[in-house]
């Protein structure tokens, strides 16, 4: 199924080649050995999801990927080439956005603010420029903006565009979040349980906008989820993790057909 | 019955009977209302970027009007003087950023307050060294700000207008426009606000730390100077001008640390506040000199009623 040019998926969509791979990757915090030599790629265009029982090590691998955390161990390649390690904010400026489990978004600022900084990782004109308003700068603002108001439109989320984060219940606020991300207009999103808290309606929803925005922006997704019948239909590709280790790695109907997976989802003794 | 006549009543009888000194002691309570919210300003833009309290914000400003009149008395033109000392205060946020914040990141708030007051007698002494100790005279002349007065008669009366204070206003206000028009309206004042915010999502959207901090220590030496200038025009260049920045406590009392209109408005009540207070109660009744201490009583009671001041961020623990 798999080559360097991509497959098709199930439902005729056309993966593309790898965007990002991690090779070997081990981290430890002093004695506790949270990822142990897990390898795995995330190809163009398609919905990786990374799933595991609790303290299985997936938020840790997520923030390998985004620049939180230094691998011990490992390589991290991404765009055909390896990524000496790198402060997050660099990370984002070479296009993985990515949102959080608890939510961390601007909260003083008004949901359009909120969305705006997404486009930081496209700024280009300088400091000064933008302390006098000056030309470019200004033309850059509008852009941005116009950017941005399409991504809120997608979202659904105009009637609050200036409403202020911190008044928003969780699941717009989760929306808002993943708003901010798109704005940056990744080359990978990561979604860190984009579903966790949120009822069923609300998580209908927000499955219709990961499958939405992979559809009609290609963005290749990497996700992590709790919820399993919720990542069986949304994802292309699943990697498994329990206890830091990898224990499966295919498409939904192969992984749930996986021993160890099983044993790991229903808690047989380790 | 005599001080209650003395606290309710003839002051009113004052203000009514002669509304052109009220007018005049209005306008120069103004004037150094606008000076506290500068210096207010200047707290509350690193206060919000990166949870720092910090104490050198007063010795910035003789540092930076040291360095001004230190320059100009070297030969160098008033305002090719400006320049190179914004350059100073450049080079000044850089090495703060790089020396001292960048090793102290994710310390407690606690240390890196200490770190403050560390740099605070870093730079008493390096400005004793480079220029002196002795009072000095702010090139006001040399840089155009205009003296004399305008007089004017509101009611028949007589209003005296410093047009340095004048000046010190108009340039306080646009300064303070151009800086909310920062923050809101461009990335990069985004960005500030979004730091303050949540350091862990500003990173996830590419912000970076560094920059950020640089920048906001820039600006508050740019305030710095622009306080030291007017201060300085009044009351001459000396190292008792970090007194000033003490004057701003009340004021981030009154307004919280966050919030710049906060510190605008908190600034203009405790200037036009203490102003009226010396001139109709305190002087009659205490003998005068209230200013010293009208400020902080002010804070202490809105503290009573408001402990995150008058429009900070009221603190909701959702559980």
């Amino acid at each position: 199924m798999k080559d360097s040019q991509g497959y098709v998926t199930a439902d005729g969509r056309q993966i593309g080649g790898v965007l990002m791979e991690m090779k070997n990757i081990t981290l430890k915090f002093g004695g506790v050995t949270a990822i142990s030599d897990i390898s795995f790629d995330v190809r163009e265009g398609e919905i990786r999801a990374i799933i595991g029982p609790n303290g299985a090590g997936k938020s840790s691998m997520l923030n390998v990927i985004s620049g939180f955390y230094t691998p011990t161990v490992g390589e991290v390649w991404y765009k055909g080439a390896k990524r000496p390690p790198m402060k997050p904010y660099e990370v984002a400026r070479m296009g993985v956005a990515r949102t959080f489990q608890n939510i961390a978004l601007f909260e003083g600022m008004s949901v359009l603010d909120n969305v705006m900084t997404g486009r930081l990782t496209h700024m280009n004109a300088s400091i000064p420029a933008q302390a006098l308003w000056w030309g470019p700068a200004r033309a850059e603002e509008m852009e941005n903006r116009e950017k941005v108001e399409k991504v809120i439109d997608f979202l659904e989320i105009q009637a609050i565009r200036k409403t202020p984060v911190g008044r928003l219940p969780y699941g717009l606020k989760k929306r808002v979040e993943l708003a901010r991300a798109l704005a940056a207009e990744p080359s990978i999103l990561l979604l860190d349980e984009p579903m966790a808290g949120m009822n069923v309606e609300e998580k209908e929803d927000m499955s219709r906008f990961i499958l939405d925005v992979n559809d009609e922006f290609g963005t290749t997704i990497c996700l992590i989820e709790h919820d399993m019948g919720v990542v069986m239909d949304l994802s292309d590709r699943v990697v498994v993790m329990d206890y830091g280790k990898k224990i499966g790695d295919g498409t939904p109907d192969e992984v749930r057909g996986n021993q160890d997976v099983i044993d790991a989802y229903l808690g047989v003794p380790h | 019955m005599d001080l209650l006549n003395q606290i309710f009543i003839a002051p009113f009888v004052d203000m009514v009977a002669a509304p052109d000194f009220l007018l005049q002691v209005l306008w120069e309570g103004l004037v150094s209302g606008v000076l506290y919210a500068l210096i207010a300003l200047g707290f509350v833009l690193i206060y919000r970027s990166s949870r720092i309290f910090n104490f050198a914000q007063g010795i910035m400003v003789v540092f930076a009007a040291l360095t001004l009149v230190g320059l100009h008395a070297m030969g160098i033109p008033a305002w090719i003087s400006v320049i190179l000392t914004l350059g100073v205060m450049f080079v000044l946020a850089v090495s703060i950023e790089r020396i001292v914040l960048r090793p102290l990141v994710g310390q407690p708030d606690i240390i890196l307050f200490m770190a403050t007051i560390g740099i605070t007698l870093f730079l008493i002494g390096l400005g004793e060294i480079i220029f002196g100790g002795e009072n000095k005279q702010m090139i006001s002349a040399e840089l155009g700000i205009p003296t004399g007065d305008t007089v004017l008669e509101p009611w028949g009366g007589l209003l005296i207008l410093q047009h340095l204070d004048i000046t010190v206003v108009g340039v306080a206000v646009v300064l303070v426009g151009a800086l909310l028009a920062f923050l809101n309206y461009t990335q990069m004042g985004r960005a500030i606000r979004a730091l303050g915010d949540d350091h862990q999502a500003a990173l996830s959207v590419g912000i970076s730390l560094q920059t950020i901090w640089v920048l906001v220590w820039f600006i508050a030496g740019i305030i710095a100077l622009v306080t030291g200038i007017a201060w300085g025009a009044r009351a001459g260049v000396s190292f008792a001008l970090e007194v000033i920045a003490y004057k701003a406590l009340p004021v981030l009392m009154l307004g919280g640390l966050e919030s710049i209109t906060g510190a605008i408005i908190g600034g203009l009540m405790i200037g036009l506040s203490e102003k009226l207070f010396e001139i109709y109660w305190g002087q009659p009744i205490l003998g005068g000199n209230t200013e010293t201490w009208f400020a902080f009583v002010l804070a202490l009671i809105v503290l009573l009623f408001r402990p995150q001041g008058l429009f900070g961020e009221r603190i909701i623990e959702r559980v």
